[in-house]
């Protein structure tokens, strides 16, 4: 297995620097909905105009490089320890050139340990061997700000009126939006999980955001419920920044996992407007990313 | 046209400040998050624990820059970390409402005239607004290499040993780009979303 570390580390300077492009179109899209002259569309100026700075600079697009959550999927023959030592050495080397902010804190001490790397949790890495001979490595930056507004609802709900179906999932949602409002730096994108456990759940609903922001579900009733989510969200008129205005969400991304029969959860990864995720792909001696 | 606001800021300009106001900030500044809050609220204001190693002459070196001044909710990158000549990278706004229970107390103690940050802050914020007088600044959260830009300088750094993000670092900006959200009369655009939206939320899950 070949040393990959140079690798990762442009991998993680693709992703803190370089805004995905369907990411970047969504921002775009919901610039022009808002009216000129508005504090939502200087908001989403600024947000365009540094985006483009930071692609032309590589430098992190937000100071917040969030938690790095890598998902790697790797063939046979790879050796995910060798892996982890490679990702760990690539996201210390970033710190050390300011693509990412040291981040990881010890909690009982609040000691910054100053090059991103933390107990086996920090960063954190997510491996599943797979069928093949690419490797994959997908990286999602998560700011604290947006880490912070997600939610997990446990079914049923009675306060929100939420029972044990689509329509308590619509509830639960709409009601983690509000209480979000700009402070997840909206507008953003929601990775939602419905089943699993407490834990599962809440890693279904990061991968969700994995999805490309204009695909459509295959399940065509999550699919509805996916752009009903996002237009209602919408309606509350938080607006970018919590401003006020007609983009709060940019995309709902629903999973469904299975659960056990005493549990219903629902589980919401708020994706700030800074989302960050990009992928690396080895091909023999082939690296490519997107 | 966005406002030029110089630091440190009069009593008069803060109280001409509204909701909605662009503003362009210049002068010197601090950043305090979390750690700097509760350090300042603990050690100097409820005095629930003893100052220690440089923690008076800390004090003594922000209480000017407070004094009319404000305080930037921000944990930068910072290159040059190893020479010591250093430079922010990226200087977005942190969420201010972790502030909310220590601010009011920061802005009353120091006479600081605001707080830069994203999000909003709450209701004992807004109270100390009208009482020091101050006004909440709200940068976009995000636009770290853009607000970069407006850091001339880094004067220097006080207690590194918070880590990066969490230290006093002392920057000189010039045309800081940010907008009034919650100001010296009782405003709150923060109040007014919640209020608006709430209705909405109740229209859509009744």
């Amino acid at each position: 297995m070949r040393d990959l570390t140079s690798e990762l580390l442009e991998l993680v300077r693709f992703t803190s620097t370089n805004l995905p492009p369907d990411v970047e179109k969504a921002l775009r899209a919901a610039y022009e909905r808002e009216a000129p002259g508005s504090a939502a569309r200087g908001a989403l100026e600024t947000i365009l105009k540094n985006v483009e700075m930071t692609r032309r600079n590589s430098t992190p697009i937000c100071q917040d490089t969030g938690t790095p959550i890598f998902f790697v999927r790797y063939p046979e023959g790879y050796s995910p320890r060798r892996l982890r030592e490679q990702i760990k050495a690539a996201v210390a080397e970033a710190t050390k050139k300011s693509y990412l902010r040291p981040n990881a804190v010890d909690s009982l001490s609040g000691k910054n340990t100053g090059n991103n790397l933390g107990d086996e949790h920090f960063p954190t890495i997510h491996f599943e061997e797979t069928d093949g001979d690419t490797l994959t490595v997908e990286l999602m930056l998560k700011g604290g700000g947006c880490e912070n507004v997600g939610a997990q609802y446990s079914l049923p709900d009675n306060t929100l009126k939420a029972g044990r179906d689509l329509e308590g999932v619509r509830r639960a949602v709409l009601d983690a939006v509000w209480k979000a409002q700009g402070e997840g730096c909206a507008p953003g994108f929601l990775g939602v999980s419905i089943g699993g456990d407490r834990g599962s759940s809440y890693v279904a609903s990061k991968e969700a955001l994995l999805r490309p922001v204009d695909d459509t579900n295959p399940d065509p009733e999550l699919a509805a419920l996916e752009n009903r989510l996002t237009q209602e969200a919408n309606q509350l008129g938080i607006g970018p920044m919590g401003f006020g205005g007609e983009a709060s969400v940019l995309g709902t991304k629903i999973t469904a996992t299975h659960r056990l029969p005493a549990s219903f959860f629902v589980t919401i990864s708020y994706m700030c407007w800074a989302y960050r995720r990009r992928k690396m792909i080895v091909t023999g001696d082939q690296v490519t990313y997107e | 046209m966005p406002v030029q606001v110089n630091l440190p800021i009069s009593d008069d300009v803060i109280r001409s400040l509204q909701v909605g106001d662009s503003v362009l900030l210049s002068g010197v500044m601090i950043t305090g998050r979390d750690a700097v809050h509760k350090w300042l609220v603990d050690t100097f204001i409820k005095k629930t624990r003893p100052p220690a190693g440089d923690d008076l002459a800390v004090y003594e070196a922000i209480r000017p820059l407070l004094n009319g001044g404000v305080i930037y909710h921000c944990g930068p990158v910072v290159a040059g970390l190893d020479t010591k000549e250093y430079r922010f990278v990226a200087a977005g706004p942190t969420t201010s409402i972790r502030e909310e229970p220590y601010q009011g107390d920061v802005f009353r103690h120091f006479n600081a005239k605001g707080a830069i940050g994203k999000g909003g802050m709450g209701p004992k914020t807004l109270q100390a607004c009208q009482e020091v007088p101050a006004v909440y600044f709200h940068a976009i959260g995000g636009a770290a290499a853009l607000i970069a830009e407006s850091v001339k300088r880094v004067l220097g750094v006080y207690k590194l040993d918070f880590g990066v993000p969490e230290a006093i670092w002392v920057i000189e900006v010039k045309d800081f780009p940010a907008v009034v959200t919650m100001d010296a009369h009782g405003n709150s655009l923060h109040e007014t979303v919640r209020r608006q939206s709430k209705a909405v939320l109740d229209q859509l899950i009744p």
